[in-house]
């Protein structure tokens, strides 16, 4: 019997028999915390493992959630982890660098076919570079720290094919708020998936990453597109000094299921609360006064997102009294967007450009709402309360442009 | 000690309209403004804040109590805290249809006992099971029941790794208890 990507990973990494249901032993290649995680991560560590030393060639701490800290509580915690690394010689990616998932592709740690874990729940993110990376809790990363395995349960792999062209207007966004409007968190629910079709073939890496974070959202486990030309090999090589050989499926593979959608002429999509499964045509929302905008994430924090909004509101400016926040993923997307001009266009249409980190999602960085206010957010959960008091639309950069500009939901269209 | 069966009063996460509430996150469980907090004692009276009808649940839940909740249970982040505040409230276990795959991990590591069950969701619906009720769970062969009713149903038997973790104590425990972990 053939075997899913995901099938062909683990087994990469296990000396176990893998199939859907078997709990393996996986050896993990990168293992790393943040400063959400990462104190508590440092704290198990020393009861348990106490002066034992983790290994410094694949164990990281990436700092996003509140960085720089902004808080005396993040302060403390951020200090507890680098004075471990520092006694234990490992690399700390610190809060100058932005979102760890982005920052571990940008180093190359997190290659095709690797195993990556880290106190990220979007940590499936990479995924688009055919690695497989999992979030997990604080006593599964502090274990890993220390053994550089984990348990793990095999889950089947369900094939999504989309089919048919959606309409130029849309983006990778769009495109994942339309399988989260179609799969909600059933169809992947506690599985993998491989995404195929047409509409996948021809995503970007930046569009790839949209994609995959949201798997999370779908309650999945992890998402590949297998499918992928020339210029996305070159794009991962450009960025991370590595070739990209990812595992393919095999073409008799076995999935749990197989499931067809047709995407043809999609156009911008929002979710609205309370969550990001509540996905509507933006047009039909049109009527949603907003206060706030959000552009960033983990979700759509890379250049060619920013780029995409900057088109948009290039000259213009963002409806008076609209707040429009802005938080490039990483340190090297800051640099980009300076290089290009894009941060230029965007701080001229009257954003609010802040450094690099998980803003719109957390207590700790930008991308918050108080009680009665709505934003417009390139994030990916918009559950109660999770960015405050106030209720927050999740769609892609196009529409949160063309929404700052109006100072209601609107589509790019709408303002072309 | 056997730690792999489970009795206790429940709490049965209904919302305003007497449903099970679906799709809880760990934002509603343990919300994000929480995070910077490592210290277990404060996390027990912060579980469950975020979530409308239910923000008054420390002060009503005692130790030994068990958590009845709606598929999909703990989706969202990878924070352990989500888990941790229910272990400092002292809660027997947690049984809901399906968890998010992470909570469900973080879970099985801390020693908290998650069980799933797809028929909780037609006992809640016929009124046989509400919360006060006491329930009983033999993990491994999967057989529990509604103690006070007479009701018998069946949860999704402990996995062995399951098991092994939660008789040892939690992950690193039942880590002490193999030479290379992986490599028996």
């Amino acid at each position: 019997m053939g075997q899913t990507i995901l099938e062909k990973i683990i087994q990469a990494h296990s000396a176990d028999t893998v199939r859907p249901g078997a709990i393996v032993w996986l050896d993990l290649d990168i293992r790393s915390a943040r400063d959400f995680g990462g104190p508590n991560v440092v704290k198990h560590y020393q009861r348990e493992y106490g002066d034992l030393p983790p290994d410094p060639a694949r164990t990281f701490f990436t700092f996003d959630l509140c960085a720089p800290a902004c808080s005396l509580k993040y302060a403390d915690n951020q200090q507890l982890c680098r004075d471990f690394a520092r006694r234990h010689g490992l690399t700390v990616f610190d809060v100058d660098r932005g979102v760890g998932s982005h920052v571990l592709i940008e180093e190359g740690l997190a290659a095709a076919n690797s195993t990556v874990v880290g106190t990220d729940s979007h940590m499936n993110i990479l995924g688009a570079v055919g690695s497989f990376g999992q979030g997990m809790g604080d006593v599964d990363i502090a274990f890993a720290f220390r053994t550089g395995r984990t348990w793990f349960e095999v889950p089947p792999t369900v094939k999504v094919t989309v089919k048919g062209r959606p309409h130029p207007s849309a983006s990778a966004k769009d495109l994942t708020l339309f399988l989260l409007r179609e799969l909600g968190t059933k169809a992947l629910a506690n599985m993998a998936a491989e995404f195929t079709g047409p509409a996948l073939k021809g995503l970007t890496l930046a569009g790839r990453i949209t994609l995959c974070s949201m798997v999370t959202e779908m309650a999945g486990i992890i998402g590949f597109a297998p499918e992928y030309g020339p210029a996305l090999e070159k794009e991962v090589r450009a960025l991370t000094g590595r070739t990209y050989k990812p595992f393919l499926p095999d073409p008799d593979a076995d999935y749990a299921s197989l499931v067809e959608l047709d995407a043809s002429g999609l156009g911008p999509q929002v979710a609205a609360p309370p969550s990001p499964t509540q996905v509507k045509e933006v047009s039909a929302l049109k009527n949603v006064r907003l206060d706030s905008g959000f552009l960033g994430s983990c979700t759509n924090g890379r250049t060619e997102d920013f780029a995409a909004a900057a088109r948009l509101l290039k000259g213009r400016r963002v409806k008076p009294g609209f707040m429009l926040k802005v938080v490039p993923a990483t340190r090297r997307v800051y640099d980009d967007l300076l290089r290009q001009g894009i941060l230029q266009a965007l701080f001229e249409a009257g954003a609010i450009v802040i450094n690099p980190g998980c803003g719109g999602c957390a207590e700790g960085h930008a991308g918050l709402t108080g009680k009665g206010e709505v934003q417009v957010s390139t994030g990916n959960r918009n559950f109660p309360g999770k960015q405050g008091q106030g209720s927050t639309y999740l769609a892609g950069p196009e529409v949160v442009a063309a929404s700052s500009l109006l100072g209601v939901l609107a589509g790019p269209e709408d303002v072309r | 000690m056997n730690r792999t069966e489970f009795r206790g009063r429940v709490w049965v996460l209904l919302d305003k309209q007497g449903v099970l509430i679906e799709d809880i996150d760990t934002d509603q469980i343990f919300h994000n403004a929480h995070l910077h907090i490592t210290d277990l004692k404060q996390m027990g009276p912060l579980a469950l804040g975020n979530l409308e009808g239910w923000k008054d649940f420390p002060s009503k839940a005692s130790p030994g109590d068990i958590l009845v909740a709606g598929r999909n249970f703990g989706a969202g982040s990878s924070r352990q805290q989500a888990v941790d505040c229910f272990i400092a409230l002292g809660l027997t276990a947690i049984l809901a249809p399906s968890f998010g795959a992470i909570y469900f991990r973080n879970a099985v590591n801390s020693g908290l006992p998650v069980l799933r069950s797809r028929a909780l969701e037609q006992l809640v619906r016929e009124g046989r099971l509400v919360s006060g009720d006491t329930i009983r769970v033999d993990g491994l062969s999967g057989r529990a029941e509604v103690a006070n009713r007479a009701v018998s149903y069946e949860v999704l038997p402990l996995s062995l790794v399951q098991a092994d973790i939660l008789q040892a104590g939690n992950l690193f425990l039942f880590g002490k208890t193999l030479q290379n972990p992986g490599k028996p």
